[in-house]
């Protein structure tokens, strides 16, 4: 049978064997013993052509609501915000997204300056000295910040404020395990970080604490009064921020945050059913050594010429192996030129104006629920996510908005039993005056209905 | 080509210049002071550029041809399985229906996309023999990382606190003792013999009842399959030690060989090298992880269950190791792997390793005479040849590398297997043709040439890039990680 990847014809073949010096391939797989050679046939669906695959799986792909088709209030660390038609444009050229690491600096400057760009808006929004170039997620990227502060302090503790993502808190939580670390949660009061608490969990074995700007429930931490709190015990202090937040928020690095990370995915990636999305990282001055994962740095060729390479090599698996920073390898850096060319479309101006608008959206929703007589859980100052009180179980509603092409809120029981009846709201900039209006009105029905 | 400095973004910016179009603020605004505390308003712009739309794309198509990627032209890197992406992959992972999914939707809503990503898994159980998979893990370091997790889990477990040890051949990708010292285990190196395989003397020396696992790919990353590797399964199950298996060379074995019937415990794969999905410019990848039944407990949890034809999470996992990521992987590169699976099928896939491995043991026949080959004998889907021979003359592997730049080749891998002296890793994948092939024969042979007539060209190599070679230990030394405006 013939496919369309593979090339070699029968005459190919043919000749290619006569070169190798063999007669059949079987002789080329004679290496593999007797007893573990597959001689069967996979037991695999057998091979589609493209018309009809496409059907198939575009069918497959309708049984799923998208966020395309139904007005979505849900974020919980996903996003649903504007994406640039251009940024599609710009990562479907093939000389982008069919290239690997730029190992061969001198046919990979595109990538290379592109990273280099990117590494520069990651410093400029999160106030930081240097960025990597890019993470797997927001998750990990947290975990691993974790490990290099507890690398570098030689203490065995990490303090995370109960408000960080669950699902982040998880994923530090089994990077812990492997170095056999502990992880104790830092309580919350009123939905942020209980400073009282900290202080008092706060020991000579805490490597670092760690913090999400703005929190999983849509406040905004006190980065101003955990800092000092936090240094004072030699501690690092880590951020994790919605990149999108800081276009109007005080950046982290200006409160004397050590290490920022978090999740590009709301600058121009598909929430693609949780991944891949693009973690970034970025550090004090002093950490530059001992940041995870790959840089890119700006240097000269022998005419002088400005160029771009990989460096600080010296910290990576493929030099240091067992005593590398961090094991990543491949990272996501596609997803990073996404990040790039959406920051660059939104510009100094843009990227403040988005912001703005998921504030001054996602404060009328909460004013709305309010005039509806709902309870708003920790109100206070926030950014694009609230938490609602209901007295009737979220799961229910959720079925009841599906129907009428609503995506709601987060079910915050699903994260902890004691969050039962709590719905965790976002509203971004693209949704309308009309749809909030709408959705609080579906709301309303189905409690008092 | 000329050469140039190329402007970055920021050195085009003007202020007054806008890239975006926002939905308007539709909603009565209250003033930002009162929304957020003072000391929270951000006072200094981050400085992005503000450029306009077409600004943006000339830009960013200026830079993509300045670019090599598989569509440009060949891409032997090794280990690496640069094979080409196909297209319709793209365009189903842009349906909006896989595309456009938030992750903590409603099980109901999203049914298309847990059949799809069930379904992969199947898939995968059934080419590598394994019983259960889990598509979490993000790439191959995350996967490996994962294996050796579950593996601990395992031995914890049954109360082995002892197996602390991973055992590593010398040959063995960066990432694999990387990965061993972050899930905490302590690495021990495996010597190569002088057929390049592990030694199993050598093997048999380290083993112990300290070993928790032996960390291998087969074929290994000299391209050579590791022919001991029952007895190699034997040595290491019989210390209670667990066989994991790193599946970035599985393009060299689909239909031919599995890792479960070789005797491994753990394998992780690396779906954007043997499955197609891109390489991104360094990522996105996906690394799921398969696992014999008696690790299956300790896997990621939500585990993706189906019942009465129904697909769901399943977190109730006493057991698990835990969450490696959020959500459940990198899903838009499965959809891309799964894409291709059900491409090809299963004739298709053996194909595909068959034509892998004729074009590599041609290539390394028609370069046999020109560069030094440590180990003579049939490869896999890659070989691993030297250049030592021209290091005698001046020439370094990495002056050859440099050199295929000017003929418009990816050079092969030179930073690793270390256990070749200036090796280069050629892996040409079953998508190219004998054409293609001949033509990097030809330039590899002429470069050979080169180095004994006329080594300087090559030396100085590349000539033809839109910049020469760059200083890397310039910026190493004061690393200019970001622009700074003047
Ligand atoms: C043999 C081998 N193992 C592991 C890896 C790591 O995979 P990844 O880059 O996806 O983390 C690679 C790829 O670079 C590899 O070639």
């Amino acid at each position: 049978m013939a496919f369309r990847y593979l090339p070699m014809t029968e005459q190919d073949k043919a000749d290619m064997l006569a070169k190798i010096g063999v007669e059949t391939v079987d002789e080329l797989f004679s290496d593999i013993p007797e007893n573990v050679r597959y001689q069967g046939r996979l037991r695999l669906k057998e091979a589609k052509s493209e018309p009809a695959l496409y059907k198939e799986l575009s069918d497959l792909a309708a049984k799923n609501v998208n966020v395309k088709n139904f007005t979505s209030f849900l974020g919980a660390g996903v996003y649903d915000h504007y994406i640039p038609s251009i940024v599609d444009h710009v990562i479907s050229r093939s000389e982008f997204y069919t290239a690997y690491t730029p190992y061969q600096p001198e046919i990979s400057q595109g990538e290379l300056q592109a990273i280099f760009e990117f590494q520069t808006m990651i410093c400029e929004l999160t106030g930081m000295d240097v960025a990597n170039s890019s993470m797997y997620d927001g998750g990990t990227a947290l975990a691993e910040a974790a490990m290099l502060a507890t690398g570098q302090t030689k203490r065995r503790t990490i303090l995370i404020s109960e408000a960080i993502h669950p699902e982040y808190k998880e994923v530090v939580k089994t990077y812990a395990k492997g170095q056999k670390l502990q992880v104790e949660e830092v309580p919350l009061n009123n939905g942020v970080t209980d400073i009282e608490s900290l202080k008092n969990q706060l020991t000579d074995d805490v490597a670092c604490v760690l913090v999400q700007y703005p929190n999983f429930f849509g406040r905004i931490e006190s980065l101003r009064e955990i800092e000092p709190v936090v240094h004072g015990n030699h501690s690092l202090f880590i951020v994790s921020a919605n990149p999108v937040a800081l276009g109007i928020l005080t950046p982290p690095g200006k409160f004397g945050a050590d290490i920022v990370t978090g999740d590009a995915q709301p600058f121009g990636i598909p929430q693609s059913f949780g991944g891949p999305h693009c973690g970034f990282f970025a550090v004090s001055k002093k950490f530059m050594r001992k940041i995870p994962g790959r840089l890119v740095g700006q240097t000269t060729d022998e005419n002088g010429n400005r160029g771009f390479v990989l460096t600080l090599q010296a910290r990576e698996q493929h030099i240091r192996r067992e005593k590398a920073t961090s094991n990543i390898c491949s990272n996501q850096a596609l997803n990073a030129l996404a990040a790039s060319v959406t920051m660059t479309a939104l510009g100094k101006k843009g990227i403040r104006e988005m912001a703005i608008g998921n504030i001054q959206k996602a404060n009328y929703a909460k004013n709305v629920f309010k005039q509806n007589g709902f309870e708003i859980v920790y109100d206070g100052p926030s950014f694009n996510e609230f938490v609602v009180k209901l007295d009737k179980p979220v799961e229910g509603l959720t079925s009841y908005l599906l129907q009428s092409g609503v995506i709601g809120g987060y079910d915050l029981g699903k994260v902890d039993p004691k969050y039962a009846g709590q719905m965790l709201v976002c509203v971004t900039e693209i949704r309308t005056k009309e749809e909030i209006d709408t959705f609080v009105e579906k709301v309303r029905a189905y409690h008092h209905g | 080509m000329v050469k140039d400095n190329f402007p970055l973004i920021f050195e085009i910016s003007k202020p007054g210049r806008i890239g975006y179009s926002l939905p308007e603020i539709d909603v009565p605004e209250t003033d930002i002071d009162r929304l957020l505390p003072e000391d929270y308003i951000r006072t200094e712009e981050p400085e992005l550029p503000e450029v306009s739309e077409l600004d943006i794309i000339r830009h960013y198509t200026a830079l993509s041809k300045r670019n090599h990627g598989v569509d440009s032209g060949f891409y032997p890197l090794g280990s690496c399985t640069m094979k080409y992406n196909p297209k319709i992959n793209e365009d189903v992972a842009r349906l909006p229906g896989f595309a456009h999914i938030h992750p903590l939707q409603d099980e109901s809503s999203v049914q298309g996309a847990l059949e799809l990503m069930y379904d992969l898994m199947e898939h995968l159980k059934e080419i590598t023999g394994m019983d259960e998979v889990t598509l979490q893990p993000a790439a191959g370091a995350h996967g490996e990382w994962t294996g050796l997790m579950l593996i601990r889990a395992y031995h914890e477990a049954n109360g082995d606190f002892h197996k602390t040890k991973v055992i590593i051949p010398d040959s063995a990708h960066g990432t694999n003792p990387a990965s061993a010292t972050v899930a905490g285990f302590e690495t021990i190196t495996v010597k190569s013999n002088e057929f390049g395989l592990v030694d199993i003397d050598d093997l048999k020396r380290v083993v112990g009842s300290d070993t928790a696992a032996l960390m291998l790919t087969n074929p290994n990353t000299l391209g050579l399959f590791e022919e001991n590797i029952v007895e190699m399964a034997e040595i290491v199950h019989a210390v209670g030690g667990k066989l994991y298996y790193d599946g970035a060379n599985l393009n060299a074995i689909m239909g031919k060989a599995r890792p479960g019937d070789m005797g491994f415990d753990v394998v992780h794969l690396n779906l954007h090298k043997t499955f197609t999905g891109p390489h991104g410019g360094g990522g996105p990848g996906s690394g799921p992880v398969g696992v014999k039944k008696e690790l299956i407990p300790f896997l990621p949890k939500p585990v993706l269950v189906k019942k009465n034809n129904e697909f769901f999470f399943d977190y109730d996992r006493p057991q698990s190791i835990g969450r490696v990521k959020p959500f459940y992987g990198n899903f838009g590169i499965n959809v891309r792997a799964y894409t291709y699976i059900r491409t090809m099928g299963p004739d298709g896939l053996r194909q595909v390793t068959e034509n892998a491995v004729i074009n590599a043991n041609y290539m390394m026949r028609s370069l046999a005479p020109y560069y030094d080959l440590p180990y003579d004998r049939h490869c896999k889907h890659e070989f691993v040849i030297s250049g030592r021979r021209q290091k005698k003359l001046g020439v370094r592997t990495l002056d050859i590398a440099k050199r295929l730049l000017d003929f418009g080749f990816h050079p092969p891998t030179i930073y690793f297997p270390l256990n070749v002296e200036e090796s280069m890793m050629i892996e040409p994948t079953e998508t190219e043709s004998k054409e293609t092939l001949d033509a990097f024969i030809e330039t590899m042979i002429q470069i050979a040439k080169e180095a004994e007539e006329n080594p300087e060209i090559v030396q100085e190599a590349p000539h033809t890039t839109v910049v020469g070679r760059l200083d890397e230990t310039k910026a190493a030394r004061k690393p200019i990680l970001k622009y700074v405006r003047e």
